[in-house]
């Protein structure tokens, strides 16, 4: 087996990958999360969608950890975390092990070159040699035409190029869930295409995915199924074709047409 | 009056000498100290710990609620009193690592709490510890802010070290004074001092700037 083989999803398809059950969460008096179930299958993408301030990004976060649910229990492959018990902190970290994340403002990290950001977690914090890394990360920048691009500062790139890399820092960690939070809402118009391209292309290599987004066209065309959020709670989910063709829900629906037809 | 520049000549070479073998050694010392003592009270006061928190917040307001004289002074006549026989050159190493300390925990504290709260979060999602993040994310971006505001304590830090001929510390201006005292020549012995504080202080920001250029290699946002 190559070490190219590694950079590629698990595709042992079928079986529940993710399995969230009554995730609750408030900031303050506000309760962002009332009770979120959600089921991931291996291999699939999933499109989390919704006005904002549903709290789609919140659900994201507590699977990466970044949040800390109240309470409600969290299943990624083996590890499984019940948060209404008090679980000492490594335990719950244990979680993050199985995903990683790709942030809405790409976060990387500019004192290091597109190179050493990708190795970062590797290297770091997987303790994987670092020659391996290197060969593994720059099969990915490869990848996603940004090979050339591998020994300059996140400054220099444009908005599209840095969510490359963010993909790529993600991918280099051998994930087995992505979790995308609003990948393109930070960038020009013209440079969404070239980050949803990237993203397609890992769903069709089979990797398991979690995107929250408002691209619908792009949700309808690669997610397996759909979940609409709307005041803390999933309001409806489905297959695309249903989710946003024809909603059962009146909610759903509004939300909807509202993103179809903005004025 | 005419200008005695014999003595100005002859008095050069000796106040000159102690401040590259006085005042600056004690400064560089000092402020490495001080540094050390900075990023601990910085990384207390921000640790989440209310205990830690506190304590650092107490020795930065004592710090910076006292004069740097008086500090100087409580260790080198105060100390003894409690037997710590001290010399004046580590009394002046204490005092003066303990204001800077001080002083510089605001600037590193300031300086992590400005790097964006993503460049955490990027760092725990990869799978950092919050002490891995703080070292290979957080500090190394502060670093570069912190830059500017700790030359400027640094070159206080070089100016300030003049109070340490106080507790009989030789160097620049204690070398000073005792060729002025004999001479009698207060005006140009002093100005001559004051004139070599001045050089160095030019030197050290023209380091400054080199610093900051090359730290400048990547930009942030």
């Amino acid at each position: 087996m190559s070490s190219t083989d590694l950079t590629k999803p698990d595709l042992a398809k079928g079986g529940d990958l993710l399995t969230a059950r009554g995730l609750h969460k408030s900031f303050g008096s506000h309760e962002v999360l009332a009770g979120i179930d959600l089921t991931v299958r291996r291999g699939e993408v999933v499109a989390l969608i919704g006005p904002s301030g549903s709290g789609k990004t919140t659900v994201l976060r507590s699977l990466n950890l970044l949040e800390t649910p109240d309470a409600g229990t969290v299943t990624l492959g083996e590890v499984s975390v019940d948060f209404a018990a008090s679980v000492p902190r490594r335990e719950a970290l244990g979680l993050r092990d199985g995903s990683a994340m790709v942030f809405q403002h790409y976060n990387l990290f500019p004192h290091l070159t597109v190179l050493e950001n990708v190795i970062e977690g590797p290297v770091r914090v997987q303790k994987r040699p670092r020659a391996e890394a290197i060969a593994e990360a720059r099969v990915l920048l490869e990848r996603v035409g940004l090979a050339d691009k591998a020994l300059v500062h996140p400054f220099k790139l444009s908005g599209g190029q840095q969510q490359r890399v963010g993909i790529v820092r993600a991918l280099a960690l051998r994930p087995r869930l992505l979790l995308f939070d609003e990948p393109t809402s930070a960038l020009d118009p013209e440079l969404v295409g070239e980050v949803l391209t990237v993203i397609k292309e890992l769903a069709e290599e089979g990797w398991t995915m979690l995107i929250v987004t408002h691209e619908l066209g792009f949700a309808r065309e690669v997610a397996d199924q759909v979940v609409f959020m709307d005041g803390g709670v999933v309001v409806e989910q489905g297959p695309p074709a249903v989710v946003l063709g024809e909603p059962r829900e009146e909610r759903t629906r509004q939300f909807v047409s509202r993103l179809l037809k903005p004025y | 009056m005419d200008l005695d520049w014999d003595l100005v000549q002859r008095a050069f070479w000796p106040i000159l000498k102690w401040g590259l073998i006085g005042t600056i050694p004690l400064a560089l010392i000092c402020f490495a100290l001080g540094l050390v003592i900075a990023l601990a009270v910085a990384l207390m006061r921000i640790s989440g710990n209310p205990i830690l928190a506190g304590l650092a917040r107490g020795y930065v307001s004592v710090i910076r609620g006292t004069p740097l004289l008086v500090q100087l002074f409580v260790i080198f006549y105060g100390l003894p009193e409690i037997g710590l026989l001290w010399d004046p050159w580590p009394c002046a190493v204490v005092a003066f690592s303990m204001n800077v300390g001080g002083y510089a925990a605001e600037i590193i504290r300031a300086a992590i709490l400005s790097v964006p709260r993503g460049q955490s979060e990027a760092a725990y999602m990869i799978g950092m510890s919050r002490w891995l993040a703080m070292r290979r994310i957080i500090l190394p971006q502060a670093a570069r802010v912190s830059v500017p505001p700790l030359s400027n304590t640094f070159i206080s830090l070089v100016k300030d070290t003049s109070l340490a001929s106080l507790i009989l510390v030789t160097e620049l201006f204690r070398q000073a004074q005792e060729i002025a005292a004999p001479s009698r020549e207060f005006m140009v012995i002093y100005s001559e001092a004051a004139v070599i504080y001045w050089v160095i202080c030019l030197v050290l920001s023209t380091g400054q700037s080199f610093l900051e250029k090359r730290l400048d290699r990547y930009v942030v946002h």
